[in-house]
């Protein structure tokens, strides 16, 4: 009884794939050589590619819903830079700081009159201004710089090659509390003043003729986050007395004059949206009388005992009015190669990007704008010290009725998800960004022991999940760690993978399923403690869009198939159980069951499993939302699953009865000779390597000279090897069961026909299945330039181009477009979105043509509408133009 | 200043535990790292992508339903042209097992044609169908050792049984013989050959006697014969002294397991006498058995068959059936597809945009 348990044991243990594990691990292993190898990766400043540290997450990366990316040195380079300013309206772009070192480059802005300059008073007052309203220490050095730290208030800015040439203090480095302070002087510097240093309470500035002026430091109307400005006042040698102020442009334009503000406004709000971190600089000259009164109410509101701080504000506020705008700047944290366009790929992809820092919210806001993480609709709900800070109520009640309030934005009242919409036309749903700082964290997460704790920690969480973009700033490094275990252990515990460059983001790259390091200037620490190690950011996108995809997609069909080959290998088996009295007699011949795995269905797979592309990389790149189809496991889901485990049988019962039906008359060739048990293993077995292996093939959508050679190679294999094994009286074996039993199958009609017939038949469902697929556009690659238009009842019609398509009849395709886009309209009126999907960005201008189209389009048939008096809807049966996802 | 910053992080990588000359060591290597620009390291061989579409497949469909179809019809009406007859012999009495039988039948066969006669044996299988080739390949080790697996019909009596285990000790043993009556009352007995019943390489491969095909009894001596033989294996046959032993074509029959538990094999042929003259022509028939197989106990059935041979072997009405269905289907898919590529075709071009 026992020894019968053992032996169906022996003879059914193929049901669990233990070769399988065998493969995966080869192809894990083989397939991270992919990711070295490629040359995408390799960055040529610091002259290294990728670095695999774990061949283990391949497939991982195709899976991440959640990035979680450092600030600085990962999204930014960390080094600000003074881009442009405006002055009095007129827009002065520094272009090259070699060559015009002292002229102020006149670029055509919007508004400016061309070449034309605001007065050199201004200029010089506005450069002064620049030069006195901070709080930067020079700092004589002519060593280098230490290295800068991210999340360190103090941040030090060297001055050396790339600063002033001319000036013999070029080895000077600038000490601030902020970056920005440090480009803003630095900028002053390239336009002539020279900001020297700040001695016994009088500033030096060497101006434009070389000469150095000194001021009198008199009060420093220190910056803070409510005011978002900061004001010096100061007295010139002149004996005038000056209140400079810089600070945010809604700070600042409130207490200037209307009429200078407009000229201004226009500014400021382009360099805002591209991204810039902008700054207004407004001036006031200060009587004698006004400044006594000042200097009074300042002195004694710093020596109050009681409210000192409202207090202050209250006399800053008093002080810093009716002045007047001089101008704005605009600084950059000049962001990573493409830090934008990889963000803008993660977020298409479907993943949510969330930015740790340590930096303070002011720049961390405005580098996620910078990167497009927050767009201009996005709705900011922000959960920081300063919005819990209330002067009624504990931070807890604060911290509790926002919680609430944003979980009744961001999660009730949001609309469900559409899947595959991409966000920048899904114009109807709001999107949210989250901003939470360090200290409000930690109260969510660990402030109090009671059981609102955990309802705190749920809430913070659903409103995350809801949001595009979630920005934690001011985080120590195990903070961060924490925010990743936090999303890592949610429901659905999504994959995430953890991107940063330094120290102080190892342990948060330890904490995510998936660690990148960036190879950037602040050490190996992260780059040792990583899965895998990037030379740039933009590099991201490859490797996940592409590389994880592709990785994920290998990955789960081989485990699918393996189980299938297994599962229609051994049905046979067992079913034959049942027709010999349960005695444990093999179907197969020993070496089968033995070659089966290892020889005859084993290489064919690995060969998919590391070449495979079913959607080429460039497909893949371009279109991010080709992630979202495999997001949250789908290939390895039970539908799937089913799907495979219901094909194996339908197979396995197929091979078995469809041999059992020819055996009823065994006599199967033409002189009369029956075949034997050995026969029929052999006919299964036949058209079992045969369907397994051409059911791979039929998979397998990117044949390379390699996928041909192991799938033919594998049949040919077989069937020289079982020639070879029945051909011979093996000496050492006490049995010869498959003597020419495979000879003598091939002499035998019926059994070539019944082994056609089998495998066409096993083979006939899934050829169906495949060609009554949709037709998926941009996944083919085709070379004639055909637009598939999918008519259907949803009102988002897609123009899929199938890829690669030369630009040039593209654009051809494009322009005919154009030209019949109104007749074309005219008959499909219900879409509103034409989505263009995998277009090459050649083709991006000939697609503008087609939005003026279509817009012209559009006010004529709003303007018919509005003849007939019908009203609303007309924007969403109108097309709103291209799109390009 | 880039340079220096870099230069100065260098400095703090090598304090990480790099070894202190992997500055120059890098430097060296730093051409050697590129990533190779080759295809395959790209992955960017050259690759054939198919796209199986309505329009692809069609013609694969028509041409499978066209060519299986014919097939179909082929393997039917050669299965439906073979003629069987089937006598189940086996008797119901069991106290009084029928030990020479004999049946009328009257057998019609116009075409001048080669039959078989089959016999088929419905029983259970045998828990052990383990054999050893060695031995009866005429390995003369494996004959006075056999192996273990031979169990429990290894030895008998203190000597190793030739041919040992439970398939060689369960050979089918009955005698048929059949007999033609004439018009006139004789029984003239048909002619059957039992040479070609077994596969050539079993024959004369496979199978071997020890020593050659000298003297058997010698050859033998030593073994005992299976427990229920009633002749040891060297008089198998006493017509044939060429066709004993091992290479008895009845024994090697018998020793290629079948399949399934009902199985059929071939007993004799009855070859074709001339091209003009019927091989068995019509009249009454008399088959005479020697009942010596027992099937009662184990609730088996005997049964004896009389058939024609085709090009496709036996009877089998399945692969005919089988190949219609199928090309049928094939053919119907491809009128299917037929109408949706034209369908979709259509969609396709009015949606188009003229160019």
């Amino acid at each position: 009884m026992f020894t019968d348990f053992l032996s169906f044991m022996v003879l059914f243990n193929f049901i669990i794939p233990v070769s399988m594990y065998v493969t995966v691990e080869m192809q894990k292993f083989l397939g991270s050589f992919f990711i070295t190898w490629d040359k995408d990766f390799y960055d040529n400043e610091i002259k290294e590619g990728a670095l695999v540290n774990t061949s283990d997450l391949n497939e991982e990366l195709g899976q991440v819903e959640y990035v979680f990316t450092d600030k600085t040195g990962t999204l930014t380079q960390n080094n600000m830079e003074f881009i442009e300013c405006c002055i009095d309206g007129f827009q002065y772009k520094h272009q090259d700081a070699s060559s015009e070192l002292d002229g102020f480059c006149v670029t055509d802005g919007p508004v400016s009159k061309l070449h034309q300059k605001a007065g050199r008073e201004k200029e010089e007052l506005f450069l002064r201004a620049l030069c006195l309203c901070h709080t930067v220490q020079v700092k004589e050095s002519t060593e280098q710089c230490p290295d800068q730290v991210d999340g360190m208030s103090n941040e030090v800015d060297c001055l050396g090659i790339d600063g002033a040439l001319s000036h013999p203090q070029e080895r000077r480095g600038f000490i601030a509390s902020s970056p920005d302070e440090i480009a803003l002087v630095k900028g002053a510097m390239r336009y002539g003043f020279t900001f020297l240093g700040l001695e016994s309470k009088s500033m030096k500035i060497l101006n434009r003729s070389n000469v150095v002026e000194k001021y009198e430091l008199l009060h420093v109307l220190n910056f803070d986050p409510v005011r978002r400005r900061m004001s010096v006042i100061v007295r010139a040698s002149s004996g005038d007395t000056l209140l400079f102020c810089k600070g945010a442009d809604s700070s600042i334009f409130p207490r200037v004059r209307k009429e200078e503000v407009d000229r201004i406004r226009l500014h400021v709000e382009r360099n805002a949206t591209d991204g810039y971190r902008t700054l207004c600089v407004a001036y006031k000259l200060l009587s004698a009388e006004e400044y006594t009164q000042a200097d009074a109410e300042l002195r004694e509101a710093r020596l109050a005992l009681q409210d000192r701080e409202e207090k202050l504000m209250a006399v800053y506020n008093q002080v810093e009015t009716g002045m007047s705008l001089i101008g704005a700047t605009a600084v950059e944290d000049r962001l990573q190669e493409e830090a934008a366009e990889t963000m803008e790929a993660l977020q298409g992809a479907g993943m949510k990007v969330w930015v740790l820092t340590g930096d303070k919210m002011e720049t961390a806001k405005s580098t996620c704008y910078a990167c497009r993480l927050f767009q201009k609709n996005t709705e900011l709900l922000e959960l920081t010290v300063r919005t819990l800070d209330d002067k009624d109520r504990a931070r807890e009640d604060k911290l509790h009725e926002l919680l609430l309030e944003y979980h009744k934005k961001a999660v009730q009242d949001a609309p469900p998800v559409k899947a595959g919409v991409t966000r920048s036309w899904s114009s109807a749903s709001q999107d949210y960004g989250f901003i939470v700082d360090g200290a409000s964290l930690s109260m969510i997460l660990n402030s109090s022991p009671e059981s609102s704790n955990s309802r705190y920690k749920n809430l913070f969480l659903q409103i995350c999940q809801n949001c595009t973009a979630v920005l934690c700033c001011r985080m120590a490094p195990l903070q961060k760690a924490q925010i990743v275990k936090m999303v890592k252990n949610s429901k659905g515990s999504p994959i995430t993978l953890s991107i940063g460059d330094g120290a102080n983001d190892v342990s948060m790259i330890l904490e995510a399923h998936v660690g990148i390091g960036i190879k950037g200037k602040e050490g190996r620490q992260a780059v040792r403690n990583s899965d895998y190690a990037l030379p740039k950011l933009k590099h991201l996108k490859k490797l996940l869009l592409a590389h994880g995809h592709l990785y994920y997609v290998r990955i789960a069909h081989l485990v699918q198939y393996f189980f299938y080959k297994n599962l229609c290998f051994i049905l046979p088996q067992f079913l034959y159980q049942f027709f010999c009295g349960y005695s444990q007699q093999p179907l197969y011949d020993a070496a089968y069951l033995t070659m089966y795995n290892i020889c005859f269905t084993s290489m064919p797979i690995l060969a998919y499993s590391l070449l495979e592309q079913h959607i080429c990389i460039e497909v893949l790149l371009d279109n991010a939302t080709l992630y979202r189809e495999i997001a949250k496991n789908a290939m390895l889901r039970w539908r799937p699953f089913l799907y495979w485990t219901v094909l194996g049988l339908f197979h396995g019962l197929l091979f078995f009865f469809g041999v059992w039906y020819l055996f009823h008359n065994p006599a199967l060739q033409d002189n009369g000779q029956v075949f034997g048990n050995w026969s029929y293993g052999t006919i299964v077995f036949t058209v079992l390597v045969f369907t397994v292996t051409l059911k791979l093939a039929l998979d397998t959508r990117h044949w390379t000279w390699i996928n041909h050679f192991v799938i033919w190679g594998s049949l040919a294999f077989y069937v020289f090897f079982s020639f070879f094994w029945g051909g011979i009286i093996w000496p050492f074996l006490r049995q010869q069961r498959l003597y020419f039993v495979f000879a003598n199958m091939l002499s035998s009609v019926s059994a070539w026909l019944v082994i056609i017939l089998l495998i066409l038949l096993s083979l006939l469902p899934e050829i169906l299945l495949v060609v009554f697929r949709k037709p998926r556009g941009p996944h083919s690659r085709q070379s004639l330039p055909v637009f598939y238009l999918l008519l259907s009842s949803s009102p988002t019609v897609t123009i899929h181009f199938p890829i690669p398509m030369s630009s040039s009849s593209l654009k051809y395709s494009l322009v005919s477009m154009c030209s019949t886009a109104a007749k074309m309209l005219s008959c499909l009126l219900p879409w509103h979105v034409l989505l263009m999907t995998a277009a090459p960005p050649s083709t991006k201008r000939t697609c503008m043509k087609f939005n003026a189209e279509l817009q012209h389009y559009q006010t004529e048939r709003e303007r018919e509408r509005e003849r007939e008096g019908v009203r609303g809807g007309a924007g969403q049966q109108c097309p709103d133009g291209v799109l390009f996802a | 200043m880039i340079t220096a910053m870099m230069a100065s992080s260098y400095n703090a990588k090598e304090e990480d535990g790099h070894h202190s000359g992997a500055a120059g060591h890098g430097a060296s290597a730093v051409k050697s790292r590129k990533p190779d620009n080759t295809a395959f390291k790209q992955q960017r061989l050259p690759a054939w992508q198919p796209i199986l579409t309505a329009g692809t497949v069609l013609p694969a469909f028509f041409v499978i339903g066209l060519i299986f179809i014919p097939i179909g019809i082929g393997l039917y009406v050669t299965s439906n042209n073979i003629k069987e007859f089937e006598i189940d012999y086996t008797g119901v009495d069991s106290n009084s097992p029928c030990y020479t039988c004999a049946r009328n039948f009257s057998f019609n066969s116009t075409t001048s044609c080669t039959c078989s006669l089959n016999f088929t044996l419905d029983q259970p299988f045998e828990s052990n169908v383990f054999m050893d080739d060695s031995q009866l390949n005429g390995d003369p080790s494996a004959l006075k050792a056999p192996s273990k697996e031979c169990e429990p019909y290894r030895t008998s009596e203190g000597l190793p049984i030739a041919p040992c285990g439970a398939i060689a000790n369960s050979l089918f043993n009955d005698t048929l013989k059949l007999y033609h009556v004439d018009s006139n009352g004789t029984m003239n007995e048909v002619p059957l050959v039992k040479k070609g019943i077994a596969w050539w390489t079993d024959k004369h491969v496979k199978f071997r006697n020890p020593n050659g095909n000298a003297n058997l009894t010698i050859a033998f001596q030593g073994t005992s014969k299976p427990v229920n033989w009633r002749n040891p294996v060297f008089e198998l046959d006493p017509s044939d002294p060429e066709n004993n032993g091992f290479i008895n074509e009845d024994f090697i029959v018998w020793m290629r397991t079948a399949a399934l538990p009902t199985f059929r094999k071939l007993y004799r042929i009855i070859q074709k006498k001339s091209s003009t003259t019927p091989t068995l022509p019509s009249g009454r028939y008399i088959l005479s058995v020697n009942y010596n197989y027992p099937v009662l106990s184990f609730d088996g059935r005997k049964r004896m068959i009389l058939s024609t041979i085709s090009w496709m072997g036996g009877k089998n009405p399945f692969l005919g059936i089988a190949y219609i269905t199928v090309g049928s289907i094939c053919f119907f898919l491809g009128v299917v597809l037929l109408i949706i590529h034209h369908k979709y075709d259509n969609r396709n071009t009015s949606a188009d945009i003229p160019n």
